[in-house]
């Protein structure tokens, strides 16, 4: 199966440094913040998301992955009025799934990071669902086509920005 | 035990990451207002996420600013001319609108102080700019650049001035969260502006405003105002939110929710005003407004009127043209139609059948012979006047009318002739009923004195 990890030069772990670590995610808030404001569509595009993934499978590391995700999804739920937790659980599992999976797909691949963008943003919004609706008890929007949409949509740009962050990252052996 | 921490490492970690989350989200949501302002660690974190997201938000918004500036007010000044002019015109006509609205709002705020209703007035407002968003569809919150140290507070009513935006939820120092009324835990009371439906508005899950909860009433058509009520102790009352645009009914139960277009542009903020301060008395400066804005509509009247004199004009030749000493912009005051017969069934006064000429609508044999000398070439006008003072000379009980002019625009007292009609019979007072001398006319005689 071409989108499986078939060598050790597939699945070596990359690295980035620290800078970038800080810079991408806040990077990532604030144009989603910014953007959102002047590009009414913008908000189906969920950016903190599609950093979070890409750290996972590319570091493959599913502790690094988990923090990481809370930490993002947190700074996330900072700029909203809902509780802080919602997306911070969200991204955490999402984190620690996309590293559980990054370590036997072959994540260069950008089918493969198209498939795992369009699942993890339905798995997100799944989560959140379950969260708002069933633990919150708070309204939450669920459209099944809607969600679809997200989820291409997010793909398809995550296809793109995956391919900008490679180029931050030196590669470890 | 350390092969089992080791083994199963990241599963105890997402596993302890979660927990400490939703002990978290527990600790929160147990709070009595969940929509009130964070307080202690929540709030800590929140600061610290908007404080490093908004200075960059606020370079990439003072660089958007700054180019739009040099365009709009260096470059794109073509059409400035017109929109000046146009901008008179539109101002004189409000002026106008705003006269005619001043005494109805004085009005108002009588009544209202005679019935003990408390209006809320606007006195005091902070403009601000929207520099981001929540990112998210779930959460319709947007972040200004003002807080606490501009004097926000949180629930304060943000406001366009198209209509109501939300209201602020989290103030930090230099920032602010706004919570808009498209958001689904948002509340705002409103009123139907024709038929007066009360309900609250929050969003739906699209993000559209809708009055929850309304009982079905056929009157609520698409295109009525909705303004605010003042009902929730947050917005002033009477303040546009919107219009309706459909009725659309509730799933279950026999109740409908009216969807809303907002009036203010949601989509597409830049600059709010926050309502720092409000109270029950009208503002000094709007009364200045009322009392300047009505002084301004009389000039802006006496320039559009007729009556205002020309200087360049030549002098007018009429006999009853308004004297050089009098005031040129003074109309006279209509006076009222004299009446026909003042007592048409008084004994005594009808005469014999022999008499009467038909088609004569006169009774009495006065009036008769008034009439016979008022359809004489000499007499201008056969109508009322003469008659009417013939019979009441002829009846000395009757009472006395009153003047019929003002004493400046009597044609005796300006020394101009008057018609015929008004001399004759009008100038000459009548004698009293007991046969005592009659005062002498004043300046200002009474037409048809008795």
């Amino acid at each position: 199966m071409a989108l499986m990890a078939s060598s050790r030069h597939e699945v070596g772990a990359k690295s980035f440094p620290l800078v970038v670590y800080i810079v991408v995610p806040l990077l990532a808030l604030g144009l989603q913040s910014l953007l959102s404001l002047h590009l009414n569509q913008f908000d189906l595009i969920d950016l903190p998301l599609l950093v979070t993934i890409y750290y996972a499978i590319t570091q493959r590391e599913p502790v690094s992955a988990t923090l990481a995700g809370a930490v993002i999804g947190i700074a996330q739920d900072g700029l909203t009025h809902h509780a802080l937790g919602i997306f911070g659980i969200s991204k955490a599992l999402i984190g620690y799934m996309a590293a559980s999976l990054g370590v036997r797909v072959d994540a260069e691949n950008h089918g493969a990071r198209m498939l795992l963008t369009f699942g993890f943003t339905l798995a997100q919004t799944v989560i959140l669902w379950l969260l708002q609706r069933h633990m919150l008890g708070q309204p939450y929007a669920w459209h099944g086509v809607h969600e679809l949409i997200r989820a291409v949509v997010n793909a398809l740009v995550g296809v793109i920005l995956f391919a900008l962050l490679d180029l931050t990252r030196r590669t470890e052996y | 035990m350390e092969s089992f921490f080791t083994r199963y490492r990241n599963a105890l970690v997402l596993i302890a990451v979660l927990l400490a989350q939703v002990i978290g989200l527990a600790v929160q949501v147990r709070r009595p207002e969940a929509n009130a302002p964070d307080k202690g660690g929540v709030r800590l974190i929140r600061s610290w996420v908007v404080n490093s997201v908004t200075p960059p938000e606020m370079l990439f918004h003072w660089i958007g600013k700054s180019i739009r500036g040099v365009w709009s007010n260096y470059i794109d000044l073509i059409h400035v001319r017109k929109q000046d002019r146009d901008l008179k015109a539109e101002l004189d006509r409000l002026r106008l609108e705003e006269d005619s609205l001043a005494e109805d709002a004085r009005q108002g705020q009588r009544l209202q102080t005679l019935l003990g209703f408390k209006e809320k007035y606007i006195y005091k407002t902070v403009a601000a700019q929207v520099i981001g968003t929540s990112g998210t569809e779930q959460s319709h919150v947007l972040l200004i650049d003002k807080g606490a140290q501009d004097g926000l507070k949180p629930d304060m009513p943000v406001i366009t001035p198209d209509g109501i935006v939300g209201k602020t939820r989290d103030v930090f120092r230099h920032t602010s969260q706004v919570l808009e009324i498209s958001d689904v835990t948002s509340g705002a009371g409103v009123i139907l502006e024709k038929t007066r439906i009360r309900g609250v508005l929050r969003g739906d899950t699209w993000g559209q405003p809708e009055i929850v909860n309304v009982s079905p009433d056929e009157r609520i058509q698409k295109g009525e105002s909705v303004l605010t009520s003042g009902g929730d102790a947050i917005y002033p009352r009477g303040l546009a939110v919107g219009m309706v645009e459909r009725v659309i009914p509730q799933p279950e139960g026999t109740l409908v929710n009216v969807l809303i277009k907002p009036a203010a542009n949601l989509a597409r903020l830049e600059e709010v005003l926050v309502i720092t301060d409000t109270g029950n008395e009208i503002p000094a400066e709007m009364a200045q407004d009322l009392t300047d804005a009505q002084q301004k509509a009389s000039d802006v009247l006496a320039e559009r009127l007729p009556s205002r004199t020309d200087p360049n004009a030549p002098a007018d030749e009429q006999p009853d043209a308004p004297t050089p000493g009098s005031d040129a912009n003074v109309t006279p005051p209509v006076k009222p139609p004299q009446p026909l017969h003042p007592d048409h069934y008084t004994p005594s006064d009808t005469p014999p059948a022999s008499e009467l000429v038909p088609g004569q609508r006169i009774t009495n044999a006065e009036s008769a012979a008034a009439s016979d000398q008022n359809n004489s070439p000499a007499a201008p006008d056969a109508t009322t006047p003469a008659r009417h003072t013939a019979e009441t000379q002829a009846r000395p009980s009757t009472a006395p009318p009153k003047p019929k002019t003002k004493p400046a625009a009597s044609p005796a007292a300006s020394g101009h002739p008057a018609p015929a009609k008004q001399t004759q019979p009008e100038t000459k007072p009548a004698a009293p009923a007991d046969g005592t001398q009659a005062t002498p006319p004043p300046a200002t005689q009474p037409q048809g004195g008795a």
